[in-house]
């Protein structure tokens, strides 16, 4: 056991550690590192340009989605290179918070699915940040039953009218392109009913409202589609193949290993270093100390999985469903740790306000967003599902509506009456 | 980056699980549970005589030399099994205490036959109820003679020595002795636990012959060192009995109906499983990093042992408690297995001087690692 790099590792680490000590933007640097849950504060340089010139300095050097062919505006590296990548470019990670639906979800949907003449005119501006794409999936009425949409897509022509609403669609208010997951037929039973395609964003009656969230910002919207036109040629993979090409796109969304979901201990126990009760320190009080090591080991444990994954892709194996672990602990440890540091700061703990707060309102930002952790790219509950399915073997739960035409599903409504 | 054993360590792994499913059942842990003897002696020889007990002890003293990961390996598998013998005792403690603090009189006096399985060795620290490590020991060695009371000892009932932490002349804090349980002046009376697969025992010394290992300073250095390893391995061991109660579980959810289908396939059980499974994968993670840490002898030791420590014990207790709810009814039988596994979860969980010295451990160094990033 090791955690050396191995030669050719660490020749290519030198490489990307030079190019990233030559150009990374460093005056953002500590602003990147201090960033909690709250707005961030680029020294009053507008964040998405910031982000929008990070990513275009990346892509001059072929550096902005390095794992993907250098055909698509990558640079054909292997995942383990990805890894060490991400781990070099640290913090500097975060400024691409913008691009992470298009450059880990839409990106690879596009180079299954899209035929060749797509994929060369869309994965470079996608990668480079010029063009950024949102996911369309989630709906009112449909969210871990991501299946039971209604959004409908009916043949008109040539091409498609869609109507209806999607919500939740991050980064919807500044994307060009979004991926769209839509009913194309009502009468057959609901996960063959569905199509692909992909949408341009500033389309005549495509309406984007950002959507205020429970913790006062605005990251998510929700999207109204009225008669809205698509050519037949955006449609990603078969008429009635939508779930098909649905499942790809969220086994991307798990494959993120290696960036490292934060549980928020480490900030958690550098605050409790200057934290004092009774003019004793903190630590003197043994149900903190039990609380802080229990989650201490939970983000060693999450950490070293994180090792062990990287381990068994270095070794050429595909990272799996065992990869949904790490948002399913770190978001309800990241919601208890929030919970408990605001009960340890005493009656101040219920003062927002960076100003005034403790540690610049980081626990009451995190305890605010926490909820949407657990909830955003899989609830707890599917995670768990996934798990004890696909990891553990158990069988499947019993789905009533799993072979009846979508247009006959009871509803709350139809329900009542019977 | 490797975070995971080589090829010849998964073999080792093989090899001791297919010896064990067959030599190691679950009836002959009952044989135990049931029986007058605390430990299954012939599982004991056989261990010995197939080089595990020895894998971390170097050749000139009997042992393989293969190194602390085999160890873990091995712990990893008896732990699955549960089997009924004082290898925390004997091999994690007692040889490696003789390994790091002994003199190369004591180390070619003992090692070999701890490598053999021909002599039992314990620690005998506790004295009643109390801090794990007390500042102030009640025993005492005076003038190479140990006085005063052990308990509980762990394997106290069958051990034939032991290393015991008493009070000097000179400071009553923790120095280290070798004692002769089978010499004048031991008195032993075997104590009932809540896992009757494993021996206990308080043993009163009066006057009985005692001699030096480490004393002073070098015996508080030698007693950190050594629990911290006995803490990587005790988790491997736990780490087995968590996985295996998690099979367990699975296994009994897939076969047992109710409400017209299996009842793996409701939710509440599935999503009860599934917890048990993040209880056991962050476990097995910090029980590598554990492992890597004591076989590269890193500074970061006190860390992951503590981290390896915390989430094995709860891992152990999560699942097995958890099996016995998926089992139902049957589950509280006597007849049924999962008490074995949630009895032994529940001692080894209390061993060690349970979670509290190794929550301290893991914050202590933690703060003292962030004070010295800051200066």
């Amino acid at each position: 056991m090791d955690f050396d790099d191995s030669p050719a590792e660490a020749e290519f680490r030198t490489v990307a550690r030079r190019w990233l000590d030559a150009n990374a933007p460093k005056e953002f640097e500590a602003a990147l590192r201090q960033a909690g849950f709250g707005e961030l504060n680029l020294n009053g340089i507008d964040v998405l340009t910031a982000s929008k010139r990070w990513q275009r300095c990346k892509a001059d050097a072929g550096w902005a989605c390095p794992h993907w062919p250098r055909e698509y505006g990558g640079r054909g590296l292997t995942p383990i290179q990805q890894v060490i990548w991400q781990q070099e470019e640290g913090v500097y990670g975060r400024l691409a918070t913008p691009f992470i639906v298009g450059h880990g979800m839409c990106g690879p949907t596009l180079m299954k699915h899209a035929p060749e003449d797509d994929r060369r005119r869309y994965l470079p501006p996608l990668a480079s940040g010029e063009e950024i794409w949102c996911q369309l999936f989630s709906e009112p009425g449909a969210g871990s039953d991501l299946a039971g949409i209604s959004t409908r897509a009916s043949a008109d022509g040539d091409g498609w009218l869609v109507n209806g609403q999607k919500v939740w669609t991050s980064f919807a208010h500044l994307s060009d392109f979004g991926l769209l997951l839509a009913r194309t037929d009502p009468s057959v039973p609901k996960h063959r009913g569905l199509t692909m395609f992909y949408v341009d964003m500033h389309s005549p009656g495509v309406e984007v409202r950002p959507i205020k969230q429970a913790n006062g910002q605005s990251g998510f919207n929700e999207v109204f589609f009225s008669d809205v036109r698509i050519p037949g040629r955006q449609r990603l993979g078969g008429v009635g193949e939508g779930w098909h090409v649905a499942l790809t796109t969220l086994m991307n969304e798990r494959l993120a290993i290696g960036s490292g979901m934060t549980t928020g201990f480490e900030a958690m126990f550098n605050w409790c270093c200057s934290l004092a009760r009774s003019g004793a320190p903190i630590f003197d009080d043994r149900a903190v100390r039990t609380r802080l090591a229990t989650w201490a080991a939970r983000s060693s444990g999450l950490k070293y999985t994180a090792s062990r994954a990287i381990t068994a892709l270095s070794r050429g194996a595909t990272p799996g469903p065992e990869n949904s672990i790490g948002k399913l602990v770190a978001g309800s440890t990241m919601q208890e740790i929030a919970e408990f540091a605001l009960g340890l700061a005493g009656p101040i703990g219920v003062v927002s306000d960076p100003q005034d707060a403790l540690d610049n309102g980081r626990f009451q930002a995190m305890l605010l967003r926490a909820p949407a952790t657990r909830l955003e790219g899989g609830t707890d509950e599917i995670l768990r599902n996934i798990i004890g399915e696909r990891v553990l073997g158990l069988p499947p739960d019993i789905r009533p509506d799993k072979d009846i035409p979508f247009n006959r599903i009871p509803s709350r409504g139809t329900a009542a009456g019977t | 980056m490797n975070l995971d054993f080589s090829p010849e360590q998964q073999r080792l792994r093989e090899a001791a699980r297919r010896f064990l499913a067959e030599r190691c059942t679950p009836l002959a842990v009952r044989k135990v549970l049931e029986g007058d003897d605390r430990l299954d002696r012939g599982l004991w020889r056989e261990l010995a005589e197939l080089g595990y007990l020895g894998v971390a002890i170097p050749e000139e003293f009997g042992g393989s030399g293969a190194g602390y990961l085999e160890l873990c390996v091995i712990a990893e598998e008896l732990g699955r099994v549960l089997a009924p013998v004082p290898v925390s005792s004997s091999t994690y403690l007692a040889t490696e205490f003789l390994k790091i603090g002994g003199s190369p009189a004591q180390q070619a006096a003992y090692l070999p036959k701890l490598a053999s399985g021909a002599v039992i060795g314990t620690f005998a620290l506790a004295e009643g109820a109390g801090e794990f490590v007390a500042r102030s020991l009640r025993a005492t060695v005076d003038g190479g003679r140990l006085t005063g009371t052990k308990t509980p000892v762990p394997d106290g009932d069958t051990a034939d020595f032991a290393i015991v932490a008493a009070g000097s002349a000179n400071s009553p804090g923790p120095s280290l002795y070798l004692v002769d349980l089978r010499g004048a002046g031991v008195e032993r009376r075997p104590l009932a636990t809540i896992d009757p697969t494993r021996g206990y025992a308080e043993l009163t010394f009066r006057a009985a012959p005692a001699e030096p290992l480490a004393l002073g300073e070098d015996g508080e250095r030698v007693l950190a060192r050594v629990l911290d390893g006995a803490a990587v391995l005790m988790a491997f061991e736990q780490l087995g009995g968590a996985d295996r109660a998690l099979e367990s579980a699975c296994e009994y959810a897939k076969e047992r109906w109710a409400f017209g289908r299996p009842i793996g396939s409701h939710q509440a059980i599935k999503h009860m499983l599934a917890d048990m499974y993040v209880s056991a994968t962050l476990a097995r993670s910090n029980c590598y990093y554990g492992a890597w840490a004591l076989s590269t002898g890193a500074e970061a030791l006190a860390e992951a042992a503590a981290c390896a420590r915390i989430s094995a014990t709860q891992a152990f207790q999560h699942c097995a408690r958890n099996n016995i709810q998926a089992h139902g009814g049957s589950g509280f039988t006597w007849a049924v297995d999962c008490h074995l596994y949630y009895r032994r979860s529940n001692l080894l969980a209390l061993s060690l001087g349970g979670l509290a010295p190794w929550e301290d451990r893991l914050i202590d160094t933690l703060r003292r690692r962030r004070a010295a990033t800051e200066h």
